[in-house]
């Protein structure tokens, strides 16, 4: 009886710290953005350039957390090679970008450059399909039945092999992307400020995500590998080849990587040996956000946690006066992420994983 | 217990003992005496960052040392030296982590290093504690030498500027040369770059000018579009930001793009002077201000390490302590000379407190990089500061600027 009493107790705390929790959050956001946006220090410019620049880094976001809640959903593993699959993707990218600039066909003209870009771009995917099916050939395969920890192990490995391995053939230095003039240039509107590169980014980003949406609930092979994320005897049984499902899966999320990491060079310039942790980071969390597992919970969690990063330290903390706001956008995007799983723990739009969960 | 301990002494003692009937005047030390028998190498040890975005930090002071090391044939009385290397990757966990193992290993006989302040911070307890002395090529947190910096600090010397003088400087460039009156700052959480920037604050407000914003940045940041908003909203005319190489060059990449930022003066310091962060920058780079140790100055050995320089790496210096770490090198090397204890049959005694007092007694040493004596808290450096100016030549490929625009 005495326990029983100590549970409830406990158990009420919880949910009294939860509910805390929950309303300061809101309350901060609510009553943060209020003063920001009443102090009318920053001007529409300023809001409307800080919405682009999250819609851009988000798409880049979106792109790479699809590969991770695909791989999710098929073999309820975290892949976590994934952010390096993209950073190697950017550097085949660059070195297609750095050949095409010596041919002087980068910049020849507007529609040369759209052309190289594609071209980076397919490069980059190819070569990040080929090293992922290596890793998963290598890393994963062999302990498909293995307990769940083991080959997150070996994803761990697999991430350490893949960042060293670039760094002992590359260096350890910067690569900077060389210029592509055009897509500097403004777009020729008035009320908004907004770059070629922003409009190519959130263009290439939503036709990809569009194109991996019909070819997985469109096409035979997608229904495959919906089948073996359902339920992979069952799928057997039904004369689906599942190693080609799942190595499909791969293929395809990498290739959404690699090209993902084109786009993120052309964003940011710079890419290194190290430089696909950060982004791959951030889009496990945009997948988890909106809930793993769902293709299109990844897209939509990796546009929020974009906004979130970009525009909500801004808004929600710089009507209290907070100093030093900038280096807590990571703070901000996580404060977000457990408040969402608070409120809805199996994210935005829901885990979409049936069957036995191990 | 105490039986046994007495009884080792002992042992201790009469070996000792023994060892001085011999003829070998095995010194005494109460941080305790490397011995280096006969045959074995002399083993001087590097720590610094040697990976990342900052590897040429690193690299290039690792290389001034390397040219230290050719020029005394790579022999102390005879023994070879070895040059082992640490990577401190520029954060305090990497420099905790290189300077555990370095602590550890009982053939080290002094240390040049380390790169990054973070480093320092975070290894240097372990290395006094082990009764080593490492002298640093380029780290610049003035607290590191400060006065009151604690025993932890016990064996950390160093042969760069402290940022007393480079914040100071950059403020009064800003402010007396540029003529500009608002400036914000922005720093990446590093011991560096922290102290640089508020260095740089304190002075500017003293000669008059005004700090409108001191903002922060993660070092692992890529989209600094929100941080620069924030700055463009206080409106300075002057943007400060002494950070390293990869968030520095998203900062300049990217400030140009953001409303009313388009004509801000852009500085950064010694930690982006180097070809890679032009590099990373891009042309944005061009017209912005770096400041950096003072070549001009420099004495007039620098021109002959140059060659060297140019035969060993096979460019121009890629980063701004190769000097300073020469220098170090040699110090530590003149203090060995010094202290060192050597046998009839080739052994060699270094004891460690007497090496790390003699370092601390370095007087009127000629270095390249100045005539250097080390403070009581150990500053052995020649303050001499300057502002360069990043052209078409430096985005265009070349390196390093041709002369500072200041003083």
């Amino acid at each position: 009886m005495q326990v029983r009493l100590a549970d409830r107790v406990t158990d009420l705390a919880i949910a009294t710290f939860l509910w805390a929790f929950r309303i300061s959050v809101v309350l901060i956001v609510v009553v943060g953005s209020f003063l920001t946006l009443s102090s009318g220090k920053y001007g529409l410019e300023t809001w409307t350039g800080l919405v682009i620049t999250g819609l851009t880094t988000g798409s880049v976001y979106a792109l790479v957390a699809l590969g991770y809640t695909m791989v999710y959903g098929i073999l309820r593993m975290i892949n976590f090679a994934h952010g390096d699959i993209f950073m190697i993707g950017g550097f085949a990218g660059y070195f297609a970008g750095l050949a095409l600039s010596r041919l002087g066909f980068l910049n020849a003209n507007a529609i040369a450059s759209l052309i190289s870009i594609m071209i980076m771009m397919v490069v980059a995917g190819v070569f990040a399909l080929v090293v992922a099916l290596l890793v998963e050939r290598i890393a994963y395969r062999p302990l498909r039945n293995a307990p769940r920890l083991i080959p997150l192990i070996s994803a761990f490995g697999a991430s350490y092999f893949l960042e060293y391995s670039v760094k002992g053939w590359a260096g350890p230095g910067v690569y900077a992307f060389p210029d592509v003039a055009v897509l500097d240039q403004l777009v020729p509107i008035d009320f908004v400020r907004i770059k070629w590169l922003d409009v190519l980014v959130v263009i290439a980003a939503l036709v990809m995500m569009a194109g991996l949406y019909f070819f997985v609930m469109r096409t035979k092979v997608g229904t495959a590998i919906r089948a073996v994320s359902e339920d992979k005897a069952t799928a057997a049984l039904m004369g689906i080849d599942v190693d080609r499902a799942i190595v499909t899966t791969f293929a395809v999320g990498a290739a959404m990587a690699g090209a993902a990491g084109v786009l993120f060079g052309l964003m940011f310039r710079q890419i290194n040996y190290f430089s696909g942790f950060e982004p791959g980071l951030k889009a496990f969390t945009a997948a988890v956000l909106g809930g793993i597992g769902n293709i299109p919970g990844a897209m939509l969690g990796g546009l929020f946690l974009g906004q979130v990063e970009a525009v909500g330290p801004q808004l929600f903390l710089d009507g209290f006066g907070v100093p030093g706001l900038a280096g807590l956008a990571k703070a901000v995007g996580f404060t977000m992420l457990v408040l969402i799983l608070v409120f809805r723990p199996s994210g935005l739009l829901g885990e979409r994983i049936s069957g036995t969960r191990a | 217990m105490k039986l046994r301990k007495l009884g080792a002494l002992a042992v201790v003692s009469a070996l000792a003992f023994g060892a001085c009937t011999q003829g070998t005047p095995a010194p005494s030390d109460e941080l305790g005496v490397i011995t280096i028998g006969p045959n074995d190498n002399v083993h001087i040890a590097f720590w610094g960052v040697l990976s990342g975005a900052d590897a040429s930090l690193g690299q290039d002071s690792l290389d001034g040392a390397k040219i230290a090391l050719a020029d005394h044939d790579g022999k102390f009385r005879g023994h070879d030296i070895t040059l082992s290397t640490d990577d401190g990757q520029c954060t305090v966990e990497g420099g905790a982590a290189a300077a555990a193992k370095m602590a550890a290993d009982s053939t080290i006989v002094g240390l040049v290093g380390s790169s990054c302040s973070d480093e320092a911070v975070g290894g240097i307890k372990a290395i006094s504690d082990a009764g080593l002395t490492t002298i640093s090529p380029s780290n610049t947190r003035p607290a590191l030498t400060s006065p009151d910096r604690g025993p932890d600090y016990a064996g950390y010397l160093r042969t760069a500027h402290s940022d007393a003088f480079q914040g100071k400087a950059v403020a009064e460039f800003v402010y007396n040369e540029l003529g500009k009156t608002t400036a914000a700052t922005i720093h990446d959480g590093s011991a560096y770059a922290e102290a640089l920037q508020q260095v740089f604050a304190d002075e500017y407000t003293a000669l008059g000018g005004t700090i409108v914003i001191q903002e922060q940045v993660g070092k692992d940041t890529t989209d600094m579009t929100p941080v620069l908003t924030r700055v463009a909203g206080a409106n300075p005319e002057v943007l400060y930001y002494p950070i390293f190489v990869a968030a520095g060059g998203f900062i300049t990449d990217q400030a140009r793009d953001v409303p009313g930022l388009e004509n801000t003066v852009l500085i950064g310091s010694d930690g982006m002077f180097t070809p890679d962060f032009v590099e990373a920058a891009g042309p944005n780079a061009e017209g912005m201000y770096l400041s950096s140790p003072n070549f001009s100055a420099f004495q007039a050995g620098y021109t002959g390490f140059l060659e060297k320089y140019q035969a060993l790496v096979g460019s121009a210096p890629i980063s701004a302590f190769h000097a300073h770490a020469y220098d170090a090198f040699n110090i530590l090397y003149a203090a060995l000379d010094k202290v060192a204890v050597e046998a009839d049959d080739g052994t060699i005694y270094i004891p460690k407190k007497a090496l790390r007092d003699a370092i601390y007694a370095t007087k009127d040493f000629q270095g390249i990089t100045g005539i250097l004596s080390c403070s009581a808290s150990g500053d052995c450096g020649a303050p001499l500061i300057a502002v360069y100016q990043i052209t078409a030549r430096e985005v265009g490929g070349q390196w390093p600027p041709e002369a500072p625009v200041w003083p």
